[in-house]
């Protein structure tokens, strides 16, 4: 009657489960986390050495008190929390969960899924070597490890987290050769006047950041190729806004462009998608208050990515609309939901001033590797094309892109960039990869023979 | 054998050491690193790729691209950067002997 699955205990999962808590409900939460907090208040494994203030920045106070609000939940045995914990398939109200207390099948009668994003990332030539990371696992090694991935980094692609992550490492003592930004200048100044409207302390505090970078940072670059040797990474090569060739020597690469909603169990969970043109992507659909089919719900970076912030409103809200569909009283949730639109009107000026580079897929060279789980190329996707037709689904099955181990959780919009460009097409109209279960790697004796 | 690795510690030097063998040599690391941490310290890689000449070393550490994936000598494999590394862990970038692959197989 009142079995409610909450999947992942970041900002969004944490105030679903507190909202559900104080209404008398105890929900099950599952993470893939040692410990709760999610990605962005990530926390190390053990009691870290270092400050929150050291390991947050400016976000130390929200931080804490999602820590604190969940620590005590767990605590006081209002939740039943599954840490490291993956959630390999859902089908037909009931999750397979897979973690340390091996596998574990749980109906539920309602479901929040709460998952997160990660880096949205473009392939670049040279980018499968080892030693070429995304922006958000430089920040992670930093954070949850303190280390640097390297001795000489480049970070390179669009929006706040490039300039944050170079700040944290810069300040922790590593060493970053360039900060190479792919948006222009002018779409800069265009986006950043919006943002300043919605968030204004935000946006400047952004801006102080980025000049602290000084020489380092250059905006409106090409990225042409990462040269790398037999160990991994030697120098990026990449152009500047005026044409000019140059080269960043380095022994590590960081890539992002913002962030890609993870949407793999939405899809398991039967949610619809449309395609979203200020986020570049497909995106699950839900009402205002996160319904996205019978007894499912959305909140956080998963369904829209409006960040850590906006994700404890959304957690809010998602437990709500839980609270009243099960005829339960519920917190009235104007508040958040005025929050959630000022915060939207920031994110989508944000958008606008540090855009996805899809030309950039379309440009690049045949020899590529797109999809570097497979090492498929961008050529033989383009071969693919001309027999299997313009459709992703179709393409990626004749071709393997996106069928490796990360699922083309990384290779997929780019992917779809290619194959639109081929077809000279817009990318909405190729379709949108399908996910498949398991949604992690599992061995097959976890769930058979039960 | 640390500070040759790929990565570089900018803090937490203080932590207690563990030791544990990876490709059959020793290798030492610090209590609270993950696994990838604890290989990357001392080395360049975890693994040869799946489909190309090139090495892999992780990518996205927060257990959603799966590069990671290396193997226990006991047989089942494990997701470096979200498992913590534990004093006499022994690791292998290969599958062990025996292990069921299809080249194996074939």
């Amino acid at each position: 009657m009142s079995r409610v699955l909450i999947v992942g205990a970041g900002p969004a999962g944490v105030r679903a489960a507190e909202t559900l808590v104080q209404a008398g409900l105890r929900p099950v939460v599952v993470d893939e986390g040692l410990r709760a907090g999610g990605q962005i208040y990530r926390r190390t494994f053990m009691r870290s050495e270092r400050t929150s203030r050291t390991l947050y920045g400016a976000e130390a106070d929200k931080a804490e008190v999602v820590h604190a609000v969940f620590d005590r939940l767990v605590a006081d045995d209002h939740v039943r929390f599954h840490s490291q914990t993956s959630v390999i398939a859902l089908q037909d109200g009931v999750a397979y969960l897979l973690g340390p207390e091996g596998a574990i099948t749980f109906a539920y009668d309602r479901l929040i899924l709460a998952t997160g994003a990660m880096d949205r990332v473009m392939p670049l030539p040279g980018w499968q070597g080892a030693g070429v990371y995304t922006l958000g696992a430089a920040q992670i090694a930093l954070k949850s490890q303190g280390v640097a991935l390297g001795r000489r980094m480049v970070l390179a692609g669009s929006g706040p987290l490039l300039t944050l992550v170079a700040v944290q490492l810069i300040k922790a003592g590593g060493r970053v050769e360039a900060v190479l930004d792919t948006a222009p200048l002018s779409a800069q100044v265009r986006g950043g006047l919006g943002m300043a409207l919605a968030r204004p302390w935000v946006t400047l505090r952004g801006a102080m950041m980025r000049a602290g970078l000084g020489r380092r940072y250059h905006a409106g670059v090409q990225l042409d190729r990462i040269e790398t040797d037999a160990t991994g990474p030697v120098a990026l090569h990449w152009r500047n806004a005026r044409g000019e060739a140059r080269s960043s020597p380095c022994d590590a690469v960081a890539l992002g462009w913002h962030l890609r909603a993870e949407t793999h169990l939405a899809d398991l969970a039967g949610i619809s998608f449309e395609w979203n043109a200020v986020y570049a992507q497909w995106l699950p659909k839900s009402d205002e208050m996160g319904r996205a089919a019978e007894a499912v719900y959305l909140a956080g970076d998963g369904a829209r990515l409006l960040g850590a912030d906006a994700a404890e409103s959304a957690g809010r809200v998602a437990a709500t609309a839980c609270l009243r569909d099960m005829g339960r009283p519920a917190s009235d949730p104007a508040p958040d939901l005025r929050r959630l639109r000022r915060l939207a009107r920031f994110a989508a000026s944000l958008q606008r001033a540090f855009p996805w580079p899809a030309e950039m897929a379309r440009a690049l060279p045949d020899d590529t590797v797109l999809c570097r789980c497979e090492g498929i190329s961008a050529g033989a996707l383009r071969a693919t094309v001309e027999w299997s037709g313009p459709e992703a689904n179709r393409a990626k099955s004749l071709s393997r892109v996106g069928m490796g181990r990360c699922q083309g959780r990384y290779c997929q919009l780019a992917v779809a960039e290619v194959i639109a460009g081929q077809a000279a097409m817009p990318v909405s109209e190729v379709g949108r990869l399908r996910s498949q279960p398991p949604a992690r790697p599992a061995p097959v004796s976890a769930f058979l023979g039960r | 054998m640390s500070g040759v690795g790929r990565f570089l510690r900018l803090a937490e030097e203080g932590r207690v050491s563990v030791v544990f063998h990876f490709d059959g040599g020793i290798m030492i690391a610090k209590q609270g690193d993950t696994v990838i941490t604890a290989i990357l310290m001392s080395g360049q890689s975890l693994r040869p790729s799946d489909s190309g000449p090139e090495h892999r070393a992780g990518f996205c550490l927060m257990g959603a691209c799966q590069d990671c994936w290396i193997w226990q000598e006991s047989g089942p494999r494990l997701r470096a950067c979200t498992t913590e590394i534990i004093d006499g862990m022994r690791l292998t970038s290969k599958a062990p002997v025996g292990w069921p692959d299809l080249e194996r197989s074939r």
